[in-house]
C-alpha cells in the first residue's frame, strides 16, 4: 500500500474506533439529564440509582471517546499536513472553538458528575449533568460544521499569494445547510444507541428476573425517548438527502447506483446489483417518484445521473486547467491585475485540475484521454454505498418499529410481561453501532475521490512522510485501541452483571 | 502598526498562553503520573495520588486538546509542518496520552493488583514520554528543523526520529520533566494527607532543585550555539507565505541583547522554582510559585525564539515566523473574538469546579467517599 492509501486507512480506522463510543455518549448523556431531572422532581431514590448505574457505564464508555478522540484533533497535523495548510484556515476554527465552547464543558463538568455527588445540592448537581450532556452535544454541532465543510465548501475562496483557502464569510461557513443536516441527523443517532443501549440491557434485566422495579423505569424512558429519537433519524435523515441532493449530487447518484439521469420524478431503486465495470444495475426494484421527492422536493426536477455527472466535471477540469496554468504566471508577476482577473474566473475549478495530479505531475500538459480518466475519477464506489446506505435505512426503519413496539407496551404496562419483544431488543444491542459506522461510510467514503469537494482530491491532503511511518503507526493504532477494547468491554459486562446497586462498596466513579 | 500586524502579535501571545496553560493546569495531571510509583507505594497510597487528581484532570487535559485547535486555526502552517515533522514522535506522545483517560478510569474497577500495576505503568508512561517528548521538541525549535517547502507550498521533511534525539534537545527534554515533576509534586503537597505528601514534599526541594540546574546548563549551552534571524525588513502584515523572506544564522539572545527587560521572564523561572522549594510548608504558594516557574520558563523559549515559530535548518528562509505562518486576518479576528467571549466562561466555571472539589484527599477522605478513583 502506498503513503495515500495507508494515510486514509489510519484514518477510517480511527475515526471508526472513535465513532464506537461517540453515539453511545451523546445518547447517554441526555438519557442521564432525563432521569436525573425526575429524580430531583420526584426524589424517588429509584430514579437516583438509575443515573448512577447507567453513570458507571456512560463513565467507562466516556473514557474511550476522550482516548480515541485525542488522536483525531491531531491527525489532520500528522497525516494531513498538506490539507491542513490549505484549508487550516476554514477548518481549524470550527475545531477550536469545539475545544472552547464543548470539551471544556463536558470534560469539566464530568469531573463534578462522578465526584461531587455529595458535595452539591440536587439542583446543582443536575446543573452539572446538564452542563456534561450540553457540552458533548455542542461538540458534535462543531465538529459537524467542520465536515460539512469538507461535503459543501461555502464561505471561502482559493488565495493564490498563499496559495489556500482563506475564509470570505463565517457566516456561512457556520450556518452551512449541509452541516445543520448532518448534526441533527447524527445527534438523534446518537440518541438512538443510548436507547437501544439501555433498553436491550434493561431487557435483559427483565427477562433474567432482576432488578425488575428499575428496569421497567429504564424502558420506559428508553423506549418514548428512542421513538422521539428514531423518528428524527428518519425525518432528518431526509433532510440530509435533500441538502445533499443540492449539493453533493454524486454522492446521491451513487448511492441510488443511477448511471443516467432519468426523467423526473426520479424513482428510487430499493434492490440492485450495480456493477462498477459496465455501469450497469441488475435485477433492479424500483419505487416511481420517491427520489425525485426526496432529493429535489418537486416532482419535475431531475435527479441527474453518474454519467451527466462525469460530463460536468470534464468541463470542470478543463475549466480549471486554466486557473492551473495561470497559477506560476501570477506568482511570477505578483501585481498584474489582468492576470489576477483572469485567475479569479476559472479559480473555482481550481480543484478539478488538481484531479489530474495522480495521473501525471505535469498537470498542465494532460491529454483529452487523461482529462477523460480524471473525469471518471470522480464516480465513488458505487456497491459499497449503495449497500451500505440501504441496510442503513433499513437499520433504522427496525428501529422505529421496536420503539413503537416497546412504547405502545410500556404505556400498556405490559412490556415486562413480553418476553418475545424484550429479547428482540436484547438482540439490537449491536444495531445502531452498525447503522452509525454505515452512515459513517456512505458519508465519508461517499465524499471520494475528494477530501474536500471540489477543491482538493484526497490523495494530494497528505503528509510528506515515510509510508514506513504511517505503517507503524497505523498497526500501533490498531493493536492499541483493540486491546483497549477489549478492557472496556470486559468492565460493561462487569458492571452490567453486577447491576444496580452492584456498584456499593465497589469503586463508581 | 496595521490591524492584520497586531492581530498576529495577539495570537504569537494567546499561544505562549495556551501552551502555559497546558503546562500549569495539565503539567500538575503529568507530573502527578509520573511521580505515582515514587510517592505511592500501596494501593492505597496510589489511588491518594490519583484521586488528587482525579475529578479535574479531564478537564485540564482539554488545555492540550485546545492547543492543536488553536494551532490549527491561527498557525496552520506550523500545526502542518510540525505535527507532520515530529511524526513518530507524536504518535509516542498520542499513544501515551491515550492511556491516560483509559488508566484513570479503569484502574480501580478491578480489584486484582495485576491489573491495578498495569494501568499504574500506563499512567507513569503516560506522565513521562509527553513531559519529555514535548521538551525535545522545544529544544529541536533552537536546532532548527530539516524541511522546506516547493512553491505550491507543500512541505518537505528530512526529519527522523534520531535527528530529533540530539544532546541539546534531550536536554531540554530532561528539563522539561523535571519542571513538570516539580509541579506534580507541588501540587500532590497541597493536595494530599499522609504519607504521599510527606514523600512529595521531600522531592520537592530536590525536583526544583535540578529543574534549575538543568535550566541554566541549557541556557549556557544555548548561548555557545547559533540562532536565527531575519534579513533586511519584512512587512508584518504581508501574505502567510514563508517563502518571501531571506533569513541568516545570527543569535537566539538577540531580543534579550535589545530589550534587557526580557531577562525578567528567565529570572522568574528561577525566582519561581527556588521559591517553590523554600515555601513547601506553605502548600498553595509553593504551587503557584511552581506555575510561575513554568510560565516564565515557556515565556523565556517563546521570547528567545521570536518572531521565528519554527526554524527550518536545511532551508532557512522557508522557517516559520510570526509574520508570515498565520491564518487570514478574517480568521484571526473571528477566532480572537471567541476566545474573547468562550475562555473566560471557561475560567469562569473551572474555579467554581475547582472551589466544590476544594479540600484535601488522604486515605481517611477516600475511605468515607465511594465516588473516587
Amino acid at each position: 500500500m502506498d503513503l495515500v492509501e495507508l494515510s486514509r486507512l489510519q484514518f477510517a480506522v480511527t475515526a471508526l474506533y472513535h465513532f464506537l463510543f461517540v453515539p453511545l455518549t451523546l445518547g447517554l448523556s441526555i438519557l442521564l439529564g432525563i432521569m436525573e431531572t425526575v429524580y430531583v422532581m420526584t426524589g424517588k431514590p429509584v430514579w437516583k440509582e438509575m443515573v448512577k448505574f447507567w453513570g458507571t457505564l456512560f463513565g467507562i464508555n466516556f473514557a474511550m471517546g476522550v482516548a480515541t478522540g485525542v488522536t483525531m484533533e491531531f491527525q489532520f497535523g500528522t497525516n494531513w499536513a498538506y490539507y491542513s495548510h490549505y484549508v487550516g484556515d476554514v477548518f481549524g476554527a470550527p475545531l477550536a472553538i469545539e475545544g472552547l465552547m464543548a470539551f471544556f464543558l463536558e470534560a469539566t463538568f464530568v469531573g463534578l458528575f462522578f465526584f461531587a455527588w455529595d458535595r452539591l445540592s440536587k439542583v446543582q448537581h443536575l446543573i452539572a449533568t446538564w452542563a456534561l450532556a450540553i457540552g458533548t452535544n455542542l461538540s458534535a454541532l462543531w465538529i459537524l460544521i467542520a465536515n460539512g465543510w469538507m461535503q459543501y465548501p461555502v464561505g471561502a475562496r482559493f488565495n493564490v499569494d498563499t496559495m489556500r483557502m482563506e475564509v470570505t464569510d463565517f457566516m456561512q461557513v457556520f450556518f452551512n445547510p449541509v452541516a445543520q443536516a448532518k448534526f441533527v441527523h447524527t445527534v438523534s443517532a446518537g440518541y438512538v444507541t443510548g436507547s437501544i443501549f439501555v433498553l436491550a440491557i434493561s431487557a435483559y434485566f427483565v427477562l433474567r428476573g432482576r432488578h425488575v422495579e428499575f428496569a421497567r423505569r429504564s424502558l420506559t424512558v428508553a423506549a418514548s425517548f428512542g421513538l422521539a429519537s428514531a423518528l428524527c433519524v428518519v425525518v432528518l435523515g431526509d433532510e440530509s438527502g435533500y441538502t445533499a441532493g443540492q449539493s453533493q449530487k454524486m454522492k446521491i447518484a451513487a448511492i441510488e447506483a443511477m448511471w443516467e439521469t432519468e426523467p423526473a420524478p426520479a424513482s428510487f431503486t430499493v434492490f440492485g446489483l450495480p456493477n462498477l465495470k459496465n455501469h450497469h444495475t441488475a435485477l433492479e426494484v424500483k419505487v416511481p417518484w420517491m427520489l425525485g421527492l426526496i432529493a429535489t422536493r418537486s416532482i419535475d426536477t431531475p435527479v441527474p445521473g453518474i454519467g451527466e455527472l462525469v460530463g460536468t466535471a470534464r468541463n470542470n477540469i478543463v475549466d480549471g486547467l486554466i486557473a492551473y496554468r495561470l497559477l506560476p504566471q501570477v506568482r511570477e508577476h505578483p501585481a498584474d491585475p489582468a492576470l489576477r482577473a483572469q485567475l479569479d474566473v476559472h479559480v473555482a475549478n481550481l480543484g478539478y485540475a488538481l484531479l489530474l495530479k495522480t495521473i501525471r505531475p505535469d498537470v498542465e500538459n494532460a491529454t483529452a484521454g487523461e482529462i477523460d480518466r480524471a473525469a471518471a475519477s470522480t464516480i465513488p464506489n458505487v456497491p459499497v454505498l449503495f449497500w451500505s446506505f440501504r441496510v442503513m435505512v433499513g437499520l433504522g426503519l427496525w428501529f422505529i418499529a421496536l420503539f413503537a413496539t416497546c412504547f405502545w407496551l410500556s404505556a400498556k404496562l405490559t412490556l415486562h410481561k413480553t418476553p418475545l419483544v424484550l429479547r428482540a431488543a436484547l438482540y439490537s444491542l449491536p444495531l445502531p453501532w452498525i447503522a452509525a459506522e454505515l452512515g459513517w461510510i456512505v458519508a465519508e467514503y461517499g465524499r471520494q475521490p475528494w477530501v474536500i469537494v471540489g477543491v482538493l482530491p484526497t490523495a494530494l491532503g497528505v503528509s510528506s512522510i515515510p509510508a514506513g511511518n504511517v505503517a507503524f503507526s497505523l498497526i500501533g493504532f490498531a493493536l492499541f485501541y483493540t486491546g483497549l477494547l477489549c478492557a472496556d468491554l470486559y468492565l460493561l459486562v462487569k458492571t452490567i452483571r453486577l447491576g444496580p446497586g452492584g456498584s456499593h462498596g465497589e469503586i463508581a466513579a | 502598526m496595521s490591524e492584520y500586524e497586531i492581530l498576529r502579535l495577539i495570537w504569537w501571545a494567546l499561544l505562549g498562553i495556551l501552551l502555559i496553560g497546558f503546562a500549569v493546569m495539565d503539567g500538575f495531571d503529568l507530573g502527578t503520573a509520573a511521580l505515582l510509583p515514587f510517592v505511592g507505594r500501596t494501593d492505597m497510597e496510589r489511588r491518594v495520588a490519583i484521586n488528587a487528581v482525579g475529578p479535574v484532570w479531564e478537564g485540564n487535559q482539554v488545555w492540550f486538546i485546545l492547543g492543536g485547535g488553536a494551532i490549527f486555526a491561527a498557525w496552520p502552517a506550523l500545526y502542518a509542518a510540525s505535527f507532520s515533522g515530529f511524526y513518530l514522535a507524536m504518535f509516542l506522545v498520542l499513544a501515551t496520552l491515550i492511556l491516560r483517560p483509559v488508566g484513570f478510569k479503569f484502574r480501580s474497577k478491578v480489584d486484582d493488583p495485576r491489573w491495578r500495576a498495569f494501568w499504574d505503568w500506563c499512567l507513569f508512561a503516560g506522565g513521562i514520554f509527553p513531559a519529555l517528548v514535548f521538551g525535545v521538541a522545544f529544544g529541536n525549535l533552537f536546532e532548527g528543523v530539516p524541511f522546506s517547502f516547493d512553491d505550491t507550498l507543500r512541505l518537505r521533511t528530512d526529519i527522523t526520529l534520531l535527528g530529533l534525539l540530539n544532546p541539546f534537545a534531550l536536554l531540554v527534554g530532561l528539563v522539561s520533566l523535571c519542571m513538570i515533576a516539580m509541579h506534580g509534586a507541588a501540587w500532590l503537597n497541597h493536595k494530599t494527607r499522609g504519607p504521599v505528601q510527606v514523600r512529595a514534599r521531600a522531592a520537592l526541594p530536590v525536583l526544583a532543585g535540578l529543574f534549575m540546574l538543568l535550566f541554566l546548563l541549557a541556557g549556557l549551552w544555548l548561548s555557545l550555539k547559533g540562532g536565527y534571524r531575519i534579513d533586511g525588513v519584512m512587512p508584518h502584515d504581508g501574505p502567510s507565505n514563508p517563502l518571501l523572506k531571506q533569513v541568516s544564522r545570527g543569535s537566539w539572545f538577540g531580543n534579550f541583547a535589545v530589550m534587557p527587560v526580557l531577562w525578567l521572564a528567565p529570572v522568574l523561572a528561577f525566582a519561581g522554582a527556588a521559591l517553590a522549594a523554600l515555601l513547601r510548608t506553605k502548600p498553595l504558594v509553593a504551587f503557584l510559585c511552581s506555575a510561575l516557574a513554568i510560565a516564565a520558563t515557556i515565556a523565556t523559549a517563546g521570547l528567545a525564539l521570536f518572531p521565528f515559530l519554527l526554524p527550518s535548518s536545511t532551508m532557512p528562509s522557508a522557517s516559520l515566523t510570526v509574520w508570515d505562518a498565520s491564518s487570514s486576518r478574517l480568521t484571526l479576528a473571528v477566532m480572537l473574538g471567541a476566545t474573547a467571549l468562550l475562555l473566560p466562561v471557561v475560567i469562569a466555571y473551572t474555579t467554581w469546579v475547582y472551589r466544590v472539589m476544594r479540600g484535601p484527599v488522604s486515605e481517611d477522605s477516600l475511605n468515607t467517599d465511594s465516588h473516587s478513583y
